[in-house]
């Protein structure tokens, strides 16, 4: 037959593998701190324009992750994790990648130029920027502190969905995005002592492997600590309140404990009871980004009614 | 070879297009929507002419330049 013959034989990419280029799950937790940075702020958006700009904010997250994938493919193939995602499986040509990043980027951007303000476009720009060229390119492979600087990306989009309310940057909006910034470290590194990797490798700089287990140990109970007066400095903004504070006080009182829990063991304690307690710490990590951003959520509603706040 | 109408390329493409299809109309609805929301927010959608690209005196309330 004709060349079309040669085509049938080749995997065609489905909607499926195009959406997996895009990270859904990083994309989830993107649209959640968008969506309060957005609810707490103190300007009223139309319910449809709020919903076109936290679709931007995870449409550009979505790119920003498919040009990861094009640049990292070599990395991704290496690792047992990565693998199977599209780009290195074959299933999507990294060229694809690329151009499907670069334009949902350039979509995203736009959109939300005209949707929203011009500060919330530049800091999504930014932001995917970030992503892709600081930590993605440069970061990344070369130094075992990518997840500190790099974490300020996935920091971004709360002070994105501020931005979309009120046009500004403010004392609450660079609360919010310190938050996640410190958040991201000892929630990384607490993974990345009971998680197996193999990005040793793939020629990826990883703390754990780089400077020693125990240093990573005291990584975790620095950036814990540096990460609590963030914490509760927030609640004393306009956005926080009691509610807010009792929270707080709570999960950063977890965490803390965790963290030093962490600290104080070695190598055998970790074998003899198989990472429980980076395990447990690591859990108790992702119920603190949710308990502080839920809280915020709580403190906002109840100023409708009038409650809440100082 | 018999050139048929429906090759078998359309149908293993059907989910894909499908997909570009929906996402398509998604994107016509929003641009849509935020017209509908911008225009409206301006409070007198007569306003709205003050978008065009020339001056129009037509819309310069009464009493003001001549």
């Amino acid at each position: 037959m004709s060349d079309i013959s040669i085509q049938d034989t080749q995997y065609e990419a489905n909607m499926g593998d195009y959406f997996a280029l895009l990270k859904p799950r990083v994309m989830s937790l993107v649209v959640f701190t968008a969506l309060v940075g957005l609810l707490v702020a103190p300007m009223p958006v139309h319910p449809f324009i709020g919903f076109v700009g936290i679709l931007c904010i995870a449409v550009g997250a979505g790119a920003s992750g498919a040009l990861n994938m094009w640049w990292d493919a070599d990395i991704d193939a290496r690792m047992k994790r990565t693998a199977g995602r599209p780009v290195p499986s074959g299933r999507v040509a990294a060229g694809e990648a690329l151009g499907i990043g670069l334009g949902l980027s350039g979509f995203a951007i736009v959109l939300l130029a005209l949707a929203t303000n011009f500060l919330a476009a530049f800091l999504l720009a930014f932001t995917i920027f970030f992503y892709a060229v600081v930590y993605s390119m440069w970061l990344k492979r070369a130094t075992p502190q990518n997840i500190v600087i790099g974490g300020a990306a996935g920091a971004f989009p709360p002070m994105i969905g501020w931005a979309v309310a009120t046009g500004g940057v403010s004392i609450e909006s660079v609360l919010m995005f310190a938050l996640i910034f410190m958040w991201t470290p000892p929630h990384f590194w607490a993974l990345a002592l009971f998680v197996k990797s193999d990005y040793g490798n793939a020629g990826v700089p990883m703390l754990t492997e780089t400077h020693g287990r125990d240093a990573t140990r005291k990584h975790v109970i620095i950036y814990t600590l540096l990460l609590v007066p963030v914490a509760l400095g927030l609640g004393l903004t306009s956005i926080g309140g009691p509610v807010y504070m009792a929270v707080a006080v709570v999960m950063n009182g977890w965490f803390l404990k965790g963290a030093y829990d962490i600290y104080r063991r070695d190598d055998a304690a970790c074998e003899a009871d198989k990472h429980a307690v980076e395990i447990s710490v690591f859990k108790v990590s992702l119920y603190y980004l949710f308990a502080h951003f839920g809280a915020l959520l709580i403190e906002a509603a109840l100023r409708q009614y009038g409650l809440g706040g100082w | 070879m018999a050139i048929k109408v429906e090759h078998e390329m359309h149908e293993r493409r059907r989910g894909r297009n499908m997909g570009v299809g929906l996402l398509l109309i998604g994107f016509i609805g929003i641009i849509f929507g935020l017209t509908v929301v911008k225009v409206l927010q301006l409070g007198d959608a007569a306003q709205f002419e003050k978008f065009d690209h020339v001056a129009r005196p037509q819309i310069v309330p009464e009493g003001g330049n001549n």
